[in-house]
């Protein structure tokens, strides 16, 4: 599926301090019914965003006007449960680009790569340095430098590297997936084969 | 020669290449799919022109969406039956076997490839589905993936994957009564926590666990990606041979005792390194419940949910917010908690020994009166054989019925809701929020917890009925 080119971010976040935030969270699994890739950011979160009438919870981050942007913080574990790839949709959708956390389980972080969101893990004392930050001014600014792979608090000058494979990098960069390369490859797989 | 894991032996057999830099392009034997997680990868081969690269390594069924009911007649959810119809439509038009609802061979997808005999020693196998990792009992590295990778595994029956971590979990001893491999599996996510696997490969092994049948081995495999990881195996034996031996894609005759000779190499070399190792006693393990919404929330039915004190800042808040769903106090103790509802199934549970050993418990013995029983067979095969074996006659004695085969209130994507408050054992594998319908709490536990709730419409120690 093609994505945006990743290129780099300022911009404020918004803050989920919990931990294992698992996808039945991220998107239950009653919104997986259909047959496009397309309008899952609407029930991003659905049950913690809204209530049995569908009136948003007040005291939701995601529904909070004092918090937006492109970075979404979130406790450790994050993106545990199932391999529902509508979960790194839902996010992506929705207009994050980047998500945080101490720790992101395997499948999500993998989904999230193929579908052009940056998985950005952090060590648990400075993602508590960016909660602190955010609790501070709501409209801190962060700095998601994928080229030097670092991430920022504008507002302390603080960062940190990240991790990101070199190959997974090259693709979010260009905006490629690995359909193309992996058919690209279809003689020496046939060959390997026999 | 170096000394290789299970795992090493082969994931290495199936590296088509190396990416710089990248992860390996891995090749897969085996791909399952259903209704929920194919229908966006199906478009998007179709948009770039593609055919499915090897149709005969695929195999679908629609599982996750399908009612319990009355499967004989239409879906009446819209959408819902669009995903079932769409599945059938692009398996159809890529030449691909699909066990559609009502036919012999449907049922939850991890259910019906062992009965096949098309999950194998050996092999890579994949699927949209996180508990792919159920396969691993049969010494094969199996892992669940996202519809992007299914994708890829369509149009070049390959995947990009990076080499995960090896972990080896050690059970030796003999387990106590009552005690089965579901338990096993709860009480090892509660010790490594269900982010302890992270990163890894496990390998199952010791006394309790080669001790085990293979359906006991595939609720335990079944349930590594609750610990966080990829993926659980265990080395293929006589057991694992018995069972695979004669099924329909069993290999037959001279090839059969060919492959026989390849799996009895499939094991850990003496002195393989694993990046983390893990033992545990088997006498240690009771009988198993959850108390929170994640599976590592698991202790002893006998015990007593944690008072929490010694935790501070996200984790007390994450530990206090999961027990103000669950509407339970630190410190209170599990057994005589009240329960609605009783759900036996899923590819963790529901399997031909799960319904005997349920249907073993509530002989003679009759349904606490407002405990409502889903009692879900994994496929059509396991119906099949609960009826053969007189099973659901015992059942009926006890006030109970059976369904028809599906995921169903595993993951409550069909009518099998449990409603807001209520309180569901079930033999499942994940109690997240709002997993079993919106509010709805669970309790994982094994299928003898699970029949002992039933008949006392409380929490119950099911030894103290054995
Ligand atoms: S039974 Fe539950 S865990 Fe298993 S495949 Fe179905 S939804 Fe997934």
């Amino acid at each position: 599926m093609a994505y945006d080119k990743f290129s780099n971010i300022v911009s404020p976040a918004v803050p989920l301090p919990i931990e294992n935030v698992d996808t039945d969270q991220i998107i239950p699994a009653r919104f997986l019914k259909a047959v496009e890739r397309k309008g899952f950011g609407d029930n991003l979160f659905r049950d913690w965003r809204y209530d049995k009438s569908n009136q948003p919870i007040a005291d939701f981050a995601l529904n909070n006007p004092t918090y937006s942007g492109k970075i979404l913080v979130g406790g450790k574990n994050f993106g545990s449960g199932s391999s529902r790839e509508h979960a790194a949709w839902a996010i992506y959708d929705y207009g994050f680009r980047v998500v945080v956390s101490s720790f992101f389980a395997d499948i999500f972080k993998g989904n999230s790569l193929n579908n052009g969101l940056l998985p950005v893990q952090v060590s648990p004392v400075f993602l508590e340095k960016i909660f602190a930050a955010i609790d501070a001014d709501p409209k801190a600014e962060f700095e998601v430098d994928l080229p030097s792979q670092t991430f920022t608090i504008k507002a302390t000058g603080e960062s940190e590297e990240f991790d990101i494979n070199p190959y997974k990098k090259h693709c979010l960069q260009n905006g490629l997936d690995d359909i193309d390369y992996l058919v690209s490859l279809k003689d020496q797989i046939a060959a390997f084969e026999h | 020669m170096e000394a290789k894991t299970l795992f090493d032996k082969i994931w290495d057999a199936h590296v088509v290449k190396q990416v710089e830099g990248g992860p390996n392009v891995l090749y897969i034997d085996r791909h399952f799919i259903h209704e929920v997680t194919s229908p966006v990868a199906f478009l998007g081969l179709k948009s770039r022109g593609l055919k499915v690269f090897r149709p005969d390594q695929t195999t679908a069924t629609p599982d996750h969406n399908v009612p319990t009911i009355n499967q004989n007649m239409s879906i009446k959810d819209e959408l819902s039956r669009n995903q079932v119809e769409m599945l059938k439509k692009n398996c159809e038009e890529n030449g691909i076997v699909h066990h559609g609802l009502g036919t012999d061979g449907h049922g939850v997808v991890h259910i019906i490839g062992p009965e096949m005999g098309l999950t194998q020693p050996g092999m890579t196998i994949v699927c949209g589905d996180s508990h792919t990792s159920t396969h691993g009992a049969f010494g094969a590295i199996a892992f669940g993936i996202g519809t992007s990778e299914v994708e890829m595994v369509l149009a070049s029956q390959c995947i990009m994957q990076p080499k995960p971590k090896k972990m080896r979990i050690t059970v030796n001893g003999e387990l106590g009564k009552g005690v089965t491999a579901k338990d096993i599996a709860l009480y090892i996510i509660s010790k490594i926590s269900t982010s302890g696997g992270t990163g890894h490969f496990i390998e199952y092994a010791g006394s309790a666990i080669t001790g085990l049948s293979m359906e006991g081995r595939m609720t335990l495999c079944n349930l590594s990606i609750e610990s966080g990881a990829r993926g659980g195996m265990i080395a293929p034996d006589e057991t694992t041979i018995n069972y695979v031996k004669g099924r329909q894609f069993a290999p037959k005759g001279e090839a059969w005792d060919k492959t026989v000779a390849y799996w009895e190499t499939l094991k850990s070399d003496e002195g393989a390194k694993f990046d983390t190792e893990y033992s545990f006693d088997a006498a240690d393990i009771e009988p198993m419940i959850t108390y929170g919404t994640n599976p590592g929330m698991g202790l002893g039915v006998s015990q007593t949910i944690p008072t929490g004190e010694e935790l501070t800042g996200t984790d007390k808040a994450t530990f206090m917010k999961s027990l103000k769903y669950m509407n339970f106090n630190p410190g209170d103790a599990m057994k005589g908690k009240k329960v609605d509802y009783v759900f036996l199934g899923s590819c963790t549970n529901g399997r031909i020994e799960d319904f005997r050993a349920f249907a073993d418990f509530v002989k003679g013995k009759q349904k606490a009166d407002d405990v409502i029983v889903w009692l879900v067979p994994g496929s059509k095969a396991v119906e099949k054989q609960i009826i053969a074996e007189g099973l659901d006659k015992i059942f009926e004695a006890a006030g109970m019925s059976l369904r028809q085969p599906g995921c169903s209130a595993c993951l409550a994507m069909n009518d099998d809701k449990i409603p807001e408050g209520k309180y569901a054992v079930s033999t499942s594998n994940r109690n997240f929020e709002g997993r079993q319908g919106p509010g709805a709490r669970t309790l994982l536990a094994s299928p003898l917890t699970a029949a002992a709730a039933a008949v006392t419409g409380v929490i119950t120690d099911p030894r103290e009925f054995l």
